[in-house]
């Protein structure tokens, strides 16, 4: 979608890794490896945002994204505001006025999660010029910056993307996170996107995406390089999509004997927070195979990036603040 | 009341199949003399319609008008003047309006306003149910005598199929058309078509089975009966499908199409764009072809503007926090002659789905030119381009999912019962 590129291709705001260039998607991993190092240093904070103001607008609850976003403008030297909107109890208020009286606080960026699909589009639409939109997170639709800091994991752990195979494990019909990191991978030339769930997860013709589709777990997951599990959302089994937990996780349920098919030196991933015992398995999720807390880690390095790229801000004029 | 002399004009019925150019006379509301040259007749207003067109007004069988109850979105007045510039004559008026059209009184109100209003007339339809709830019937036949020509479900089918079979019954006694919505609730749970695009976008999608098995069940209740029934706003190649075999047994049942659905799909809600947000949803290129070709071959024998306007708030936000619906009025009789001119129908077809047809179901004086006839016409300049564009737009529900088309021909002149409701500004 062209609204968050500028007349010249560049990034003015961050709403989803579908269609972008992929030296656009290099070019994130490679500012955030740059800013990795930072993270690995005793002096942490670069003052590349000095004098700018992120607000973080939440309207769903968030931990790690809203404080991986929060440490990565810090160390940026912005200042940072935190707004959580209950939805609940700002009927009336619309999202337009909400939106201009916090632009009225001159905010240079906004990170938006919101539970409907499009809704940091339709932010990015209506700010002043200047001013950019980050997608921490849109209804179904999409996560990108999720998606950049898994692939910028997987490049670290795994080398380049062209031979990769890589499984996402679980409801993909209601996941933001994996329609992000299907186009984000496809971008950056993965060997096979694979996507493994039983039907009622599955939105229609997923394979329109660009990915493999699998019911059956170990077939999906044979010679698999990379594994991803998705979190169940607990209300979806009230509904008729799901018989149970236990069904789930004995189908579904990524275990250390269920990776037999993949590749010996598979990674495992998962966006968080874990439901142990419903996706993954605890013994697997903590261990040597698991690289879920580097994932978190990295967040911080890859949302630093695009904060500096939709912003318009060299990184290797950086100066380490002393 | 005065006389008007048409002249000169290319008269074109699809009832008769009149074609030829010709005078109009009209007194008295209605039409006197109709065809060659008339030189008898006095009238107080002539219009020279060399070149121009003239047709049967439009009725239009499916517009909301907001009045009363939503006031803020649109009312009578505004929705029947913009209906008179766009060449429509009657507009047929579902009955979910708040309060719900189910007791005389508000039919009345109703009726009265648009008689106060004095542009396009207004068709109050019945309410099939008290409140459009389903559960108990509505007073049909003090409906009929209030002026409602037919009953309909609102867009709110009624799902106990008991309660069904019993209101298409009962107003099968007083010979009531029953006009209902081809949708089962539960699987219509979403807000675009399923498929590619509401994966993409992360979208609820709707699929044809919403339609189809809403309609399947609506028919399997009035194969029972012995009610007219109708079907409105198919969407889906499915849905005209089953509608085709229905058809081989009970030649009664009709059916109509919105206007949209013959020119959009559900890709051009791609960038979120709310005005493309509607119920039923905007389905693929297949579809819009199988509607297309369902028109033509006369299994959709109606086509309406299923006019929803807006205001800006109800449309202003994320995808699915809009409300559905588009604003039609303006862009009706534009389209309709666009199909003639993408040759899906020939010229009377297209126009008998607008007025004939319509006519014919609610059993509606209009829809025709014939001598003694109501005189409901419009004179059309079939070469005036023009761009939609939210200036253009008499409806004050600017949503019009066109804005930015261009179109070949327009209303110049509209009488609603021989009274000029719409002509040119004056230079």
């Amino acid at each position: 979608m062209s609204v968050q590129l500028d007349d010249q291709g560049r990034l003015r705001h961050f709403l989803t890794t579908e269609g972008l260039d992929p030296r656009l998607l290099v070019r994130i991993l490679d500012t955030a490896e740059s800013f990795s190092g930072v993270i690995g240093k005793s002096v942490k904070t670069v003052p590349l945002l000095r004098g700018r103001t992120v607000i973080n607008l939440f309207f769903e609850s968030s931990t790690r994204t809203r404080t991986t976003f929060e440490l990565a403008a810090k160390r940026l030297s912005a200042d940072v505001l935190n707004v959580a909107v209950d939805t609940t109890t700002t009927k009336g208020e619309s999202l337009l006025d909400m939106l201009r009286n916090l632009q009225a606080m001159q905010a240079d960026m906004f990170v938006i999660r919101h539970n409907q699909s499009g809704a940091a589009e339709y932010f990015a639409r209506h700010v002043d010029p200047g001013v950019a939109v980050l997608n921490a997170g849109d209804g179904w639709h999409a996560h990108p910056t999720q998606a950049m800091l898994d692939a910028f994991t997987i490049r670290r752990h795994k080398g380049p993307f062209e031979q990769l195979r890589i499984a996402i494990v679980g409801d993909i019909r209601h996941s933001r996170v994996a329609r992000s990191q299907i186009h984000a991978f496809n971008g950056l030339g993965a060997g096979e996107v694979r996507v493994i769930a039983p039907n009622t997860l599955l939105p229609s013709d997923v394979d329109s995406l660009g990915v493999q589709v699998h019911n059956d777990l170990s077939a999906g997951l044979r010679d698999v390089d990379v594994v991803i599990a998705l979190r169940l959302q607990r209300e979806r089994m009230q509904g008729a999509l799901l018989p149970g937990e236990s069904e789930y996780f004995r189908h579904y349920g990524l275990t250390e004997s269920r990776l037999a098919s993949a590749h010996p030196e598979a990674i495992v991933m998962h966006p968080g927070p874990i439901n142990r015992g419903v996706e993954i398995d605890s013994a697997l999720a903590d261990g040597p195979r698991s690289v879920i807390l580097d994932q978190v880690t990295n967040g911080i390095a890859v949302r630093m990036a695009v904060m500096t790229m939709v912003l318009g801000v060299q990184p290797d004029t950086a100066r380490e603040v002393s | 009341m005065s006389r008007i002399l048409i002249s000169n004009g290319r008269l074109i019925d699809p009832a008769s199949g009149l074609d030829e150019i010709g005078d109009v006379a009209i007194a008295d509301g209605r039409i006197v003399r109709l065809g060659g040259q008339i030189e008898d007749f006095t009238p107080d207003r002539r219009i020279d319609a060399s070149g121009q067109w003239v047709i049967p007004g439009l009725i239009d069988l499916s517009a909301r008008l907001r009045e009363p109850g939503a006031t803020r979105k649109a009312d009578i007045t505004s929705e029947s003047r913009a209906a008179a510039a766009a060449g429509i004559t009657s507009l047929v008026m579902p009955p979910d309006t708040t309060p719900v059209m189910d007791t005389p009184s508000v039919v009345e109100l109703v009726s009265h306003r648009a008689d106060i209003t004095g542009a396009a007339r207004v068709v109050p339809l019945g309410a099939l149910t008290r409140e459009l709830a389903g559960g108990q019937l509505s007073g049909m036949a003090g409906l009929a005598a209030a002026g409602c020509p037919a009953l309909s479900d609102g867009g709110r089918p009624i799902t106990d199929s008991l309660v069904l079979r019993r209101a298409l019954e009962y107003a099968s006694t007083f010979s009531l058309p029953c006009l209902l919505t081809p949708v089962d609730p539960c699987l219509a749970q979403g807000c675009l078509n399923e498929g590619p695009t509401a994966t993409r976008l992360g979208l609820p999608g709707i699929p044809a089975a919403a339609e189809t098995a809403g309609l399947g069940r609506q028919l399997a209740v009035a194969g029972a009966s012995r009610a007219r029934v109708h079907f409105g706003r198919l969407s889906s190649a499915d849905g005209a499908r089953l509608l085709t075999t229905a058809l081989g047994e009970n030649r009664r049942l009709t059916a109509d199409v919105a206007i949209h659905q013959l020119f959009l799909t559900d890709q051009d809600a791609m960038e979120y764009d709310t005005r493309f947000h509607l119920d039923p949803p905007l389905r693929d290129i297949i579809d819009r072809e199988a509607l297309r070709q369902a028109v033509a071959d006369r299994v959709i024998r109606i086509i309406c503007s299923d006019h929803q306007p807006h205001d800006q708030d109800a449309k202003d936000g994320p995808f699915a926090s809009t409300a559905p619906g588009a604003s039609g009025l303006d862009t009706l009789l534009a389209l309709v002659l666009r199909l003639v001119e993408e040759e899906v129908l020939p010229l009377h077809r297209a126009l008998a789905t607008v007025t004939l047809e319509p006519a014919r179901l609610l059993g509606l004086e209009g829809g025709r030119i014939d001598e003694g006839a109501a005189a409901d016409l419009v004179v059309v300049d079939p070469v005036a381009p023009w761009f939609c564009t939210e200036e253009s737009l008499r409806s004050r529900g600017r949503n019009s999912p066109f804005l930015g088309w261009e179109f070949s021909a327009r209303a110049t002149h509209t009488l609603v019962a021989g009274r000029l409701v719409h002509q040119p500004d004056p230079p």
